[in-house]
């Protein structure tokens, strides 16, 4: 049998989800004999190739760029997993809403301007640094999302439970303490 | 008092007649959610949690509100329950900004464990993101409007365990909020006397002892019943 697809992703994100990943220790050894990771923060592809089946989002949408690579990943691949909370519910980088309407510019004012020692200023450079949205959203805001993982990070088990349902060809069901937030 | 005989879930069961529909599946081990009940105080049917079905009446009622009546039929678990359970609960946190891997409630919650016991893995609603503060002038305990539900919990402890009256609700619609006093700082609260039973009451984040970081705020319901059960039972009347 061919070897799933599997492309991973961090967006609005601390990498802990990916960290979390890894905590599957040897688990991953009899998941690289089922899966070939295709796109991933720790394979150096830089275009997310066609045809995937399984996507791992981590993070949250939280400039343009986020948003447009969203697109071109729900485009490209059959399951999309909304992996911890950042991706399910915003979570911490969504604080940011809260502080009002014009909290895109506030955050990187105070971030730039007013706690910067040198160098006080915005970074800009059009095509290269994106801009932030008004507001943090989670995924499902954009794009349909298949599967959601919460979870901050989501403890290595839940992640397990997860991928041995969809490497068995079933749709997934998490329950109970499997779907806490937090 | 008289004797009424009621059916929930196909059960036959026996009751008072100035029990609550709650109160009698209690006592019958059928568990039906609830969030703004709390042992020893009145109910005010604030969550909507506990909705049930009763035959002949269309819209839903909640339990721990809805008196029982002679030959009332109830339904507890029904698809459509769980569906508006599960809305419910949605709404609840995207009404206000609940960030559970940072709350000092975060494993001990209710709200949580009420999400993931019914399914909720995740909002459907665009979240509001209102801006709420934080009240940290009281020198033992501190509030968090983000974290709220207006469960009123709090409220009734104070007013009807304690006998304090210090907390109350301000506000209408999404603008209602938990105050103390005439809306003064806790820390200014007169009537206030720091008996802590409010935030033993709070299920949620909302209310918490100073200095618990994420996850540290357990309570200890004990504090709330032993003068609940003292009043029931007379103990203190000499
Ligand atoms: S109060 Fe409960 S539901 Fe809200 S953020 Fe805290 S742990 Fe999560
Ligand atoms: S502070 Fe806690 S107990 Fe009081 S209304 Fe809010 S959630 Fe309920
Ligand atoms: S427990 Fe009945 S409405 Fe909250």
């Amino acid at each position: 049998m061919d070897r799933l697809r599997v492309a991973t992703i961090w967006f609005g994100g601390c990498s802990g989800c990916h960290m979390s990943f890894l905590d599957l220790d040897e688990f991953l050894i009899d998941l690289a004999a089922k899966i070939e990771i295709v796109f991933s923060p720790v394979v150096d592809t830089k275009e997310y190739p066609a045809a995937v089946d399984v996507c791992l989002i981590e993070g949250a949408l939280c400039n343009e760029e986020n948003v447009e690579w969203l697109k071109i990943i729900r485009e490209r691949t059959r399951v999309l997993v909304a992996f911890g909370d950042c991706a399910v519910t915003g979570n911490v980088p969504t604080m940011r809403n809260a502080l009002g309407l014009n909290n895109d510019v506030n955050v990187l004012d105070r971030a730039y301007r007013e706690c910067a020692d040198n160098n006080q200023g915005i970074p800009n450079e059009a095509g290269i640094v994106p801009t932030l949205l008004k507001r943090v959203i989670p995924l499902h805001e954009v794009v349909h999302v298949d599967l959601f993982l919460p979870g901050c990070p989501p403890p290595a088990g839940r992640i397990k439970s997860l991928l041995v349902q969809v490497l068995e060809g079933q749709s997934p069901v998490l329950e109970g303490a499997n779907i806490k937030f937090g | 008092m008289a004797a009424i005989t009621l059916t929930i879930d196909d059960k036959q069961v026996s009751a008072e007649d100035s029990q609550s529909v709650l109160s009698i599946a209690q006592e019958q081990g059928i568990a039906i959610p609830t969030l703004c009940h709390l042992e020893g105080v009145y109910d005010v049917g604030a969550c909507r949690l506990c909705l049930v079905e009763v035959a002949g009446v269309n819209k839903l009622l909640p339990a721990c509100t809805t008196k029982a009546t002679e030959g009332m039929v109830v339904r507890t678990d029904t698809e459509r329950l769980r569906k508006y359970r599960k809305i419910t609960l949605e709404l609840l946190f995207a009404e206000r900004n609940h960030v559970c891997a940072i709350c000092v409630a975060n494993g001990h919650c209710e709200l949580q464990t009420m999400a993931y016991n019914q399914g909720m893995d995740h909002v459907r609603y665009d979240y509001c993101f209102p801006k709420w503060d934080m009240d940290l002038t009281h020198e033992r305990f501190g509030m968090d409007h983000n974290r709220c539900i207006l469960c009123a919990r709090c409220v009734r402890a104070c007013w009807h365990i304690e006998g304090a009256g210090t907390k109350n609700v301000a506000g209408r619609g999404a603008r209602s909020h938990i105050i103390t006093d005439m809306f003064q700082p806790w820390g200014e609260a007169e009537s206030c006397t720091s008996c802590g039973k409010c935030v033993m009451a709070c299920p949620t984040g909302a209310l918490f002892e100073r200095g618990s970081t994420t996850g540290e705020m357990q309570r200890d319901r004990t504090t709330l019943e032993f003068i609940v059960t003292a009043r029931e039972k007379k103990q203190w009347i000499a």
